[in-house]
């Protein structure tokens, strides 16, 4: 996984509130069996006609975002299913970090295991980073995790919170399975400790 | 003397292996199921790791998302390319690591969340994952379980747990009794109707009151299945003798000496007098109606003698949503919901494709004709499928006009065969209308098992109660 530290970049913006993945990935591309490649099917029925010419109003497919690494988006971003993929196909893409007042749970998890950030702030602090959004290049967004801020481009900083564990991972690019192995005993006493309490489990 | 507490505190508590000072928690986690579409990537993880599935006699799979249901599906031409890698992938994962495994040819295959409780691998007290998540479903039997994503799924492979941060207590109870042509679908779509769904978010929610003890343990399934559809990862149910009932005798279900020691532990799984609920939502029993969903979330739940509703009564974001809603799904405010046409009618998904809504459908069903272009019932499992043949429910379903097909997941999430055309609306038991969830341009109205029924018979969406009076 690679390391979230600081990103400065143009943000599209997607105000529209529900964003669930299966509009950030729709399931015809869930059968693959890798994690690469998503990226051209991100926001796949949104982006392009059914005969898979791009929508040119679509955010994403405006020449001021094809780039965009950082998206501001409407309440409950990435609500739905479980699917990994939608994670995977956002980084695909290019984007590190998206800005909402709230995240489904699942997918908010799952983007930290991807080295995505997903960031929580309160909808004053959206609306200011919306507009900034809407300027494109002309208005890039900073986004600090060491220091838990998100600066728009007139300098207003907005600070957010993230659990420390989770910070810690994303800075340092950190696999979790790894880390869990290490408490191997732990887990050993735990069953053996089960296996009495609780032997038909 | 402890504190009082929650079902959730005490089913949490139980499963910590480790807790940080900063509050994160390894949970250990008792049930690990497996389906095709997300899980090659974390067994793919553990060969260029070298790891090992660390508890394979706790992890069991089955391919259900993208499986055809229609008869002919053992003919390997009904699946496409990128399937059939998929659940050959499956078929070769299970066998490498020696997991427990029910393939398409077994009988017992279906939809995950369907063969966990049929097979008695889910039980009371248990944690639960899948890489899905309407791994809600299992919280009927008083377990905590939830999605994950792949990640996830190769973190419990490897080690048995997850990393955990404990959620806040919610409670929704539903006081009184249901009035005749209620459901448990109506519950739940009604619950997530007024909390949003966000209103769940960072919660586990215990349903709990009379309506809900009332409800057979299909129809707890039904209600728990949707907790995320509500924002909540978890939804449970404090375990009872319609739940031990159930459980007794099933596969893996605890016998002899270790069943009493389950039965005794299984019994200290309720809320506490006094448990602190970080939220609380109560709704009268008595002022759930059949319901349908108008929109693209599925908070958009409106009673069936209601109206479509207009985008500007709605505030914030949401106005926007709504317009949105109201264009994809071809529909205009002020509408009537009864004035809604119907092309399609899908009976089936881990929602509600379970016995007991095959048979609710069934009794609207019995010697009528369908109205619509097409209808179909996909079965939650083979068994599921084999004992509505039993009853006869399955003649009754073929009689009407509607397709009996092979278990799996279908068209609730259209990943196999089973799509809606663009424009193609329907009355599905499933449980996201999302926009295109169905397949590209597909408008679903979510309704409960004799909803649907009820628009197959009279092409619109209907109020079954004014079928009823004939056949209850």
């Amino acid at each position: 996984m690679d390391k979230f530290t600081t990103l400065t970049g143009v943000a599209a913006p997607m105000p529209l509130v529900n964003i669930d993945t299966d509009m950030i990935i729709p399931k015809q591309f869930l059968k693959t069996i890798q994690r690469s490649g998503l990226g051209k099917n991100l926001f796949d029925e949104m982006r392009y006609t059914q005969d898979g010419q791009e929508i040119p109003e679509f955010v994403l497919n405006q020449p001021a975002y094809r780039k965009a690494e950082i998206i501001v988006a409407g309440d409950n971003f990435g609500c739905g299913s479980s699917r990994e993929h939608a994670p995977w196909a956002l980084l695909d893409f290019g984007i590190r970090c998206v800005i909402s007042t709230s995240f489904a749970d699942i997918f908010f998890n799952n983007c930290f295991k991807n080295g995505i950030l997903p960031v929580v702030l309160p909808q004053e602090a959206i609306d200011v980073l919306m507009d900034d959004a809407r300027k494109g290049a002309n208005a890039r967004i900073t986004v600090d995790l060491e220091s838990q801020t998100v600066t728009a481009s007139d300098g207003t900083s907005f600070h957010f919170e993230v659990d420390a564990f989770k910070k810690h991972c994303l800075m340092n690019g950190l696999d979790d399975i790894g880390l869990t192995m290490e408490k191997a005993s732990a887990i050993d006493s735990f069953e053996k400790k089960n296996a009495t309490l609780r032997p038909w489990a | 003397m402890t504190a009082p507490r929650t079902l959730y505190d005490k089913i949490w508590d139980d499963h910590v292996v480790h807790q940080a000072e900063d509050g994160t928690c390894l949970l250990y986690i008792d049930r690990h199921l497996v389906h095709e579409v997300t899980s090659p990537q974390a067994f793919e993880g553990l060969r260029m790791t070298g790891r090992k599935v660390r508890a394979p006699e706790k992890t069991i799979a089955v391919p259900d998302h993208n499986v055809p249901t229609t008869l002919d599906r053992a003919n390997a031409a009904t699946m496409t390319e990128d399937s059939r890698i998929q659940v050959a992938a499956l078929d070769k994962n299970a066998k490498d690591f020696g997991i427990n495994y029910y393939p398409v040819s077994d009988i017992r295959q279906g939809i995950v969340h369907i063969v966990g409780p049929e097979q008695g691998w889910t039980l009371p007290g248990m944690t639960v994952v899948c890489g899905d998540s309407h791994t809600a479903t299992h919280g009927a039997f008083g377990s905590l379980a939830h999605g994950i994503g792949t990640s996830e799924v190769e973190h419990v492979l490897a080690t048995q747990t997850l990393i955990q941060r404990k959620g806040k207590n919610m409670k929704v109870e539903i006081t009184g009794s249901l009035r005749p042509g209620v459901t448990a679908k109506d519950i739940t779509l009604s619950v997530i109707g007024a909390t949003g769904t966000a209103g769940g978010t960072g919660y586990v929610i215990e349903y709990c009151g009379q309506a809900i003890r009332e409800l057979s343990m299909e129809g707890r399934m039904t209600v728990c299945n949707m907790a995320i559809e509500g924002g909540a990862r978890a939804g449970l149910i404090a375990p009872d003798e319609k739940t031990f009932a159930y459980v007794m005798g099933r596969p893996h279900a605890p016998k002899g000496a270790k069943w009493e020691a389950a039965l005794a532990y299984w019994k200290t799984l309720f809320t506490d007098e006094g448990a602190h609920f970080d939220k609380v939502v109560t709704i009268k029993g008595e002022d759930i109606a059949p319901v349908v969903t108008w929109g693209t979330s599925p908070e958009d739940v409106l009673p069936i003698t209601g109206t479509v509703p207009a985008p500007d009564s709605f505030s914030g974001g949401k106005v926007d949503a709504a317009r949105r809603s109201l264009d994809y799904m071809g529909l205009t405010a002020g509408q009537k919901l009864t004035d809604i046409a119907i092309d399609t009618v899908f009976i089936g998904s881990c929602t509600n494709g379970r016995i007991e809504d095959l048979r609710a459908a069934a009794a609207i069903l019995k010697g009528r004709k369908i109205a619509v272009k097409r209808a179909m019932v996909v079965p939650g499992s083979g068994l599921v499928r084999a004992q509505a043949e039993e009853e006869g429910l399955a003649q009754i379903f073929i009689d009407a006009g509607f397709e009996w097909r092979l278990a799996g997941c279908s068209m609730c999430l259209a990943m196999n065969p089973d799509q809606l055309a663009p424009g193609e609306r329907c009355a599905a038991t499933s449980n996201r209308n999302f926009e295109g969830r169905q397949g590209r341009g597909g408008r679903t109205h979510l309704m409960s098992p004799a909803m649907a029924a009820a628009a197959a018979i009279t092409g619109h969406l209907t109020d079954v109660r004014e079928l009823m009076g004939e056949t209850v």
